[in-house]
């Protein structure tokens, strides 16, 4: 198999798109694409572990088949992710027929019992359907692998996703999006578990007129290495991008990494795209790297931007709700909580956003305050 | 009846070049059912007096005594002195991103009463108090002063104000940008409040215009860190007519 070079270098897109992970170097941290990472307590996935399990994916609707018999849209992008497509010998797919409504959201179980494990979920939402899934993946051990969705012409396809799961745990994620013609995408991913998490989501265009979002929240404590890696490759006309992805780093030693590529080709005229991340930095000596970048080839769009700021509790507004009778710890609460509210009302979901907000409450160390309007 | 006594206030503000004296001296008592207007010029210390009151911790009070019926002030906490029944009306209220205001509202009165109202009543009790400050009920449903105008600001202030019925409420600026009628709307809203509960008020305001609507009982001019002269409302109009200049004519630094 051989290595298609799709860019020139200094291109925002990755560069090698291969099956073979003989076409991919060993990661180290001088690579820019890792130097945020813990290589050390990710290579596990750089070499095939020929004792190692597959994820199972349970879930109505879910289908367990051998990798052989999946035809992936998708080629990986690094060693990681090559290693675990050739080593993953069974796959979960959950296909939406063209047409369907459904009402209810499928939830889809993403378990392993192994040490390590490779994993490959696959998501066709057909033509004009609409539907919204939940993935839970829940860490116990080691996973690399991908969960690859793709949004058929016309379709409207809604991806909550869940990682939580023991600090002593890696994940290494590819989160492919192919979106169609008209159609419209919404992702939403809540990382508040496991311990070195890297994932990497890319959306792409096959048509005109597709829509993205992605969302995301991330909580990252004492001895968590929390990353995400954007991709969002415009080249076609007419298309629509917005990235938001909040995190909070809660305990001293706390890291995360964000960084949100956008590239714009030539002939995608008339794009709008927006990203942006914020993080929250609860103690002194946690870290949060924020990168955004934004590529442009052409001049013809509606809107393109790009926003992030990491920082510490405002004082100020510490000080107005205490003078109102709150506590210290209640007037954190209530900011976080604010913090986190728009993006979470952004799923769409109510009865998961709640479930969202209950865990992240947890995780804090607060309770959720109720609603007046409940 | 309460009582806040203020002995000799002496507070330094923290700066990038090292602590700055602003409270000189400060002596004042405020009993329930008075109230007491603060007027001085700009940077003359009468906004840094409030926010010591509170408790800002951008303030270290260096000598001096605040008490509130005989219970020490300056050794409690931001929200125990809330919890205790002074508050607040801020010059410039602070936006909090996501929180709403029904949210933010019923957790602080939550807090003041140590107990959470009964929902139902709760609403009712808000929707009419909201209604008394001429506010929309979508008021409610918006990010806690996120995008309010200054007048809708300073509305929330008095909201607040009427549904923490503290014992003792310090007003800052109140007034300031606020046009005539929304200056009528929350000047009312300060006498329902003094009305019902007969509390305490200290009214901070750099112009006279306030107190046509909310008349106090006691005029101080402040500058240069300390009250200067003490009289009746009579002392405003003096104010009004001859300016602040004869009460700054030592600069200070």
């Amino acid at each position: 198999m051989s290595a298609i070079t799709i860019a020139p270098p200094m291109d925002l897109a990755p560069r090698v798109h291969s099956l073979d992970p003989a076409a991919f170097t060993v990661p180290t941290a001088r690579d820019e694409e890792w130097r945020f990472s813990p290589v050390d307590r990710l290579k596990q996935f750089f070499d095939a572990d020929p004792a190692a399990g597959f994820v199972t994916a349970t879930g109505n609707g879910v289908n367990v088949v051998p990798m052989s018999e999946v035809a992936s849209s998708w080629i990986p992008i690094d060693l990681a992710s090559a290693i675990a497509r050739a080593n993953v010998k069974k796959a979960g797919v959950l296909e939406i027929p063209a047409q369907a409504q459904w009402a209810e959201p499928v939830i889809v179980d993403l378990t392993t019992i192994e040490h390590n494990s490779y994993q490959h979920l696959e998501i066709v939402a057909g033509q004009f359907s609409v539907a919204t899934v939940v993935i839970r993946q829940t860490l116990t051990g080691n996973v690399s692998g991908s969960i690859v969705i793709n949004v058929g012409d016309g379709a409207h396809l809604r991806v909550i996703t869940v990682v939580e799961g023991e600090f002593s745990t890696a994940l290494a994620l590819q989160m492919p999006v192919i979106v169609g013609r008209d159609a419209t995408f919404i992702g939403a991913l809540a990382t508040l578990g496991g311990g070195a998490v890297r994932i990497q989501s890319s959306v792409q265009y096959t048509a005109p007129g597709g829509r993205a979002e992605l969302f995301g929240v991330f909580l990252s404590d004492a001895g968590q290495h929390v990353e995400h890696r954007i991709f969002v490759h415009h080249d076609q006309p007419h298309c629509v991008s917005e990235v938001i992805f909040k995190g909070a780093l809660l305990n001293p030693g706390a890291r995360s990494a964000w960084i949100g590529d956008v590239l714009v080709r030539k002939d995608a005229i008339g794009t709008e795209t927006h990203q942006s991340n914020r993080n929250l930095l609860l103690s002194e000596g946690s870290r949060a790297d924020s990168v955004p970048n934004l590529e442009l080839e052409t001049g013809d769009i509606v809107r393109a931007g790009h926003a992030s700021a990491t920082g510490r509790f405002d004082d100020e507004q510490l000080f107005y709700l205490q003078s109102r009778g709150l506590t210290l710890d209640e007037a954190r609460q209530l900011v976080v909580r604010g913090f986190f509210a728009d993006v979470l009302g952004r799923i769409g979901n109510d009865t998961w956003r709640d479930s969202l907000l209950v865990t992240i409450s947890d995780r804090l160390g607060i309770s959720p305050v109720e609603d007046t309007d409940e | 009846m309460s009582s806040l006594v203020i002995t000799d206030l002496h507070a330094q503000v923290h700066t990038d070049t090292g602590p700055k004296d602003i409270l000189r001296g400060v002596t004042l008592t405020i009993d329930s059912g008075r109230t007491h207007a603060i007027m001085g010029p700009n940077g003359s210390g009468k906004s840094t007096l409030a926010y010591v009151i509170a408790g800002h911790p951008r303030y270290t009070v260096t000598s001096g005594t605040i008490t509130l019926d005989g219970v020490d002030v300056l050794a409690m906490s931001v929200d125990e002195r809330a919890r205790a029944g002074l508050f607040l009306a801020m010059q410039y209220p602070v936006e909090v991103p996501g929180v709403s205001v029904a949210n933010f509202l019923r957790t602080a009165v939550t807090a003041a009463r140590g107990e959470a109202p009964k929902l139902r009543l709760w609403i009712k009790e808000m929707k009419e108090a909201m209604a008394d400050l001429q506010m929309d009920p979508s008021f409610a449903e918006r990010n806690l002063n996120e995008g309010f105008s200054g007048g809708e600001k300073k509305r929330l202030e008095i909201l607040q104000l009427s549904l923490l019925r503290p014992k003792i409420a310090i007003l800052d600026e109140t007034d300031s940008g606020l046009d005539v009628d929304a200056l009528r709307v929350v000047s009312e809203g300060v006498n329902r409040y003094r009305e019902a509960t007969g509390a305490g008020t200290l009214l901070i305001t750099h112009y006279t215009r306030i107190l046509r609507y909310i008349t106090p009982d006691v005029v101080h001019v402040f500058s240069d860190g300390r009250i200067v002269e003490t009289g009746g409302p009579e002392l405003a109009d003096v104010l009004e007519a001859d300016g602040y200049e004869r009460f700054t004519t030592v600069p200070s630094a």
